[in-house]
């Protein structure tokens, strides 16, 4: 049998809770936020993924390898964006001429 | 031997290569973890060179999301989370073994993914009216033509394959629609159902990071 | 008693049912691996056509054998097909497939209908390359680099994208069998610090088939949308950035080339063990090195790209992990090399294989840390030296310990032995030809013979012509375990459950293997290298007493 359980009233509970942050999502676009809009609605979206992944996807009642592999997922997608990132992003910091 | 048969008539064997019931669902489980992973890395390719090009060309990109329909592109969020919720019900349903309950929920998310698709397709038709669409028809004004080009490319790109993934899904969970009908699920044997919930909200959280990136960029 | 009771005189997994369907439609992970085996065989013969008419193209410093515009496409076709439809399947899709459920004490992968799947996309990617092949071929290399790919070839591109593609759902779909399998399939008592080291290099190659796979699929989707739409993804004419291409493509091509190597060096920790009669040195340093190949792998992807005009900050970082990957690698080797000592040492053909992978492995990751200093890198970065190098690990690597892993098992698979004469024939002749062939590489390249050149200066042609003559030696040493091996089939002797005396799970049953793998799922007591003693058992013509019979009470 599968372990542990998530009960239906927490499941629309977290739908709720996901609908108004996309709509907090919206409304912070429109505020005067400069560069922080980026990182900003970046994190509401982490959080709402967060909250998919833990509930929804049963990652609360999951064992600790489906976790660490929801988790590498992530990981590695935080390497391909820091290393490819890493080139453009510095060019012209160190003075070599011509890169 | 001959208990062993008749315990299993009540619930049914697993594959030939797994021992037990419990052995398969966390094969199946984790199998579809895994696919998800590389889900993550395939759509990930694109988020980099999203990123890369969003770093090199802020002005041409934030023109290019001032184009984009936030009603439209709001709407289809709503419509996903909310399928979520029917996906994950639905699971819990065949948990408890609610089997009419089981039947209505993916009913339900099958036809809020048709919704999804159908806004989409309401969406892509509006690009090509506005000239919006690389490739095949497209024009623009000014100086930061190229880069509002590149822009829509990724939106097409990344909204497109999003769409794919999510037409897969609503013909998976067809299936899954039938077979429940034939009862083929039970709480001791559904993973065909959580494991088509895992790759469901993975389509959804797809679209929770493609809303803020392309629709919400360029507006404050 | 930990050994499996073996029925007698089981059918065998290839005489259980014979009919031609009951092949093409099996589940059964030992037939899918000879499915692959011999289409995998078959594709390195024309990738190996490609190389000897390129290595023919090159005796002579003019372009006499084949036009500029042919060689582009022999040295794509080559690379194409050795990377992709030979080496990165080979072992984890021959004697992984083979081995994995055996090793671990299950009955079959976790998936096996994705198994077979797995093999008839490699099937069709495949057929599909030898249509293109001869349909004019691609001639982009098989790095199909931007914009040249995407704008000025006017070969295959698109449709040679489209069938990588393809065969990248193969790659994913073995690896993801391969790491659920191991993870919920062990028979009782197997552990993670009782698993064979072939396992544990195995799961860390279905890592990084699963992480790395994904990234090269998107990768070329884009490279075939830029040129079929022509827009501007990768082009700097319309604000694109080739170097984004070389990022992505090369995001998976490093780790790839870790897929291709650690699965060989899975198998020589398994050589090594068994012919030095001892547990390998370090085990738990060699597990964790596999692991951490596969981790660090992903994060040096850079070192291919330092000429190529990334920021000096990026390839600063790179060049350090560069070397720190080093690392893991030689923490194998010296266990290996500790695992040596002290042994009951016996010389057939599979520790030839094995020692001759340590020395060319070595050799070949020595210049990889040259390669990985920038400031070494900008002199002989797309010249011989880096042909030599990946060449040295490839085939001095890999190529080499999937021979020795083929004839290791091959008794096992088969039920026969190889005719152990003509083993090590064909090991020394290997041994011999494929030196002869890269050294010289090196050493024209160090004077700056550039790569994918069909003409040179004619001050280089005396080591081209050698490397050409130590290539048709190492064709000679490729062709005769066809020969032989094909021949023991039918004339080879009958070999025993055990003819080695090695203590894996593999070996506690028939050769060749039943169709069910054990009659009674094996409970695991004791590590996988559990030699009882170090004296020499029986003889090595196929009649030893198996060994495994004496571990009770360890």
């Amino acid at each position: 049998m599968t372990s542990g359980m998530i009960g239906a009233r927490t499941y629309v509970l977290v739908a709720a809770v996901l609908l108004v942050l996309t709509g907090v999502t919206i409304a912070v676009a429109f505020l005067p936020l400069g560069s922080w809009h980026t990182p900003v609605a970046l994190g509401i979206a982490a959080l709402k993924t967060v909250l998919i992944g833990w509930f929804f996807m049963h990652l609360r009642v999951s064992t600790p390898t489906t976790r660490l592999a929801a988790l590498a997922g992530l990981f590695w997608l935080a390497i391909m964006l820091a290393g490819t990132l890493d080139d453009v992003v510095t060019r012209g910091w160190l003075p070599v001429p011509g890169k | 031997m001959a208990t062993e048969a008749s315990m299993v008539r009540s619930r049914p064997a697993p594959a030939e290569q797994f021992d037990d019931l419990e052995q398969q669902h966390q094969a199946a489980t984790f199998g579809m973890w895994l696919f998800l992973i590389t889900e993550v890395m395939l759509f990930g390719g694109m988020f980099t060179a999203y990123t890369w090009y969003r770093f090199l060309y802020p002005a041409g990109f934030a023109e290019g999301s001032r184009h984009m329909d936030l009603v439209l592109g709001g709407a289809n969020t709503v419509v996903l989370i909310v399928s979520s919720l029917t996906m994950a019900l639905a699971v819990h349903a065949t948990q408890t073994g609610a089997r009419r309950a089981l039947g209505r929920l993916l009913g339900a998310t099958i036809l809020l993914g048709l919704v999804f698709l159908g806004i989409k397709a309401v969406e892509y038709w509006q690009h090509y009216q506005e000239q919006l669409v690389p490739g095949i028809r497209f024009s623009f004004d000014g100086p930061l033509s190229h880069q509002v080009e590149l822009f829509f490319l990724f939106y097409f790109m990344m909204t497109g394959i999003h769409a794919v993934h999510l037409t897969i899904g609503v013909g998976i969970v067809s299936v899954l629609l039938v077979m429940a009908r034939r009862g083929k699920f039970s709480p001791a044997a559904h993973d065909p159902i959580e494991v088509t919930g895992l790759y469901w909200h993975f389509v959804d959280v797809v679209w929770i990071f493609l809303l803020p990136l392309l629709y919400l960029f360029g507006l404050g | 008693m930990s050994a499996v009771a073996v029925a007698p005189r089981p059918t065998s997994y290839t005489t259980s049912q014979v009919s031609t369907w009951s092949w093409l439609l099996t589940e059964d992970h030992k037939r899918i691996a000879i499915l692959y085996t011999i289409t995998i065989t078959l594709m390195f013969f024309v990738g190996g056509v490609a190389a000897t008419l390129m290595r023919l193209e090159l005796l002579t410093p003019e372009g006499d054998l084949v036009s500029s515009a042919a060689y582009n496409r022999l040295f794509t076709i080559h690379g194409v097909i050795m990377v992709w439809f030979f080496l990165i399947p080979s072992i984890p899709n021959t004697l992984g497939n083979f081995l994995v459920p055996m090793m671990i004490g299950a009955r079959d992968l976790a998936f096996p209908k994705l198994n077979l799947a797995s093999w008839y996309i490699y099937l069709f990617g495949a057929g599909f390359t030898l249509w293109a092949i001869v349909n004019g071929g691609v001639d982009t290399g098989w790095t199909f680099y931007t914009p040249y790919s995407t704008h000025s070839s006017t070969t295959h591109v698109v449709s040679t994208t489209l069938r990588i593609f393809i065969l990248g759902f193969s790659s994913i779909l073995t690896g993801l069998n391969v790491i659920v399998t191991i993870h919920t399939m062990r028979a009782p008592g197997m552990t993670w610090s009782r698993l064979p080291l072939f396992i544990w290099s195995t799961y860390a190659t279905s890592l990084i088939l699963v992480l790395a796979t994904p990234v090269l699929a998107i990768t070329l989707v884009l490279v075939a949308t830029e040129r079929i739409l022509r827009v501007g993804i990768f082009d700097p004419a319309l604000g694109g950035d080739p170097l984004l291409y070389q990022h992505l493509f090369w995001f998976y091509s490093h780790p790839a080339v870790y897929i291709m190597i650690l699965p060989g060096m899975g198998v020589i920790s398994e050589l090594i063990a068994a012919f030095a009669r001892k547990r390998v040195f370090g085990y738990g340093f060699v597990a964790a090195s596999s692991i951490a190949i596969a981790v660090l792998g992903f994060l040096v992807w850079g070192h291919h790209m330092f000429t190529a005009g990334i920021s000096v900050h990026a390839a600063l970082i790179f060049s350090l992990l560069s070397y720190l990957v080093a690392v893991p690698s030689a923490i194998k080797v010296f266990n290996w090399t500790a695992t040596l000592y002290g042994g009951s040492i016996s010389f057939e053909t599979p520790l030839l294989y094995a020692l001759a992978f340590i020395g060319l492995f070595v050799i070949g990751g020595l210049t990889g840390l040259f390669l990985a200093a920038l400031a070494v890198d900008v002199h002989v970065q797309d010249t011989y030296f880096v042909v030599a190098h990946f060449h040295y690990i490839m085939v001095g690597g890999m190529v080499t310990a999937y021979m020795g892993g083929l004839h290791y098992w091959w008794p096992k698979i088969t039920g026969r032995m190889y005719p152990e004469l003509w083993g090590k024939l064909a090991a020394l002749t290997i041994f011999v030809g494929f030196n002869l062939t890269f050294f010289p590489q090196y050493i024209v390249g160090y004077l700056g013979m550039p790569r994918r050149y069909h003409i040179y200066p004619p001050e280089f042609q005396v080591l081209n012509v050698m490397s050409t003559a130590g290539a048709s030696i190492l064709a000679v040493g490729y062709l005769l375990p066809l020969v032989y091996l094909l021949w023991s089939l039918r004339w080879g002797k009958e070999a025993g459950p055990n003819p080695w005396g090695a203590p894996g799970l593999e070996w506690q049953t028939s050769s060749p293997l039943p169709a069910h793998n054990f009659e009674v799922t094996p409970i695991v007591r004791h590590g996988p290298y559990e030699y009882p003693d170090r004296r020499v058992i029986g003889d090595p013509s196929g009649r030893r007493q198996s060994v495994a019979e004496g571990t009770d009470g360890d």
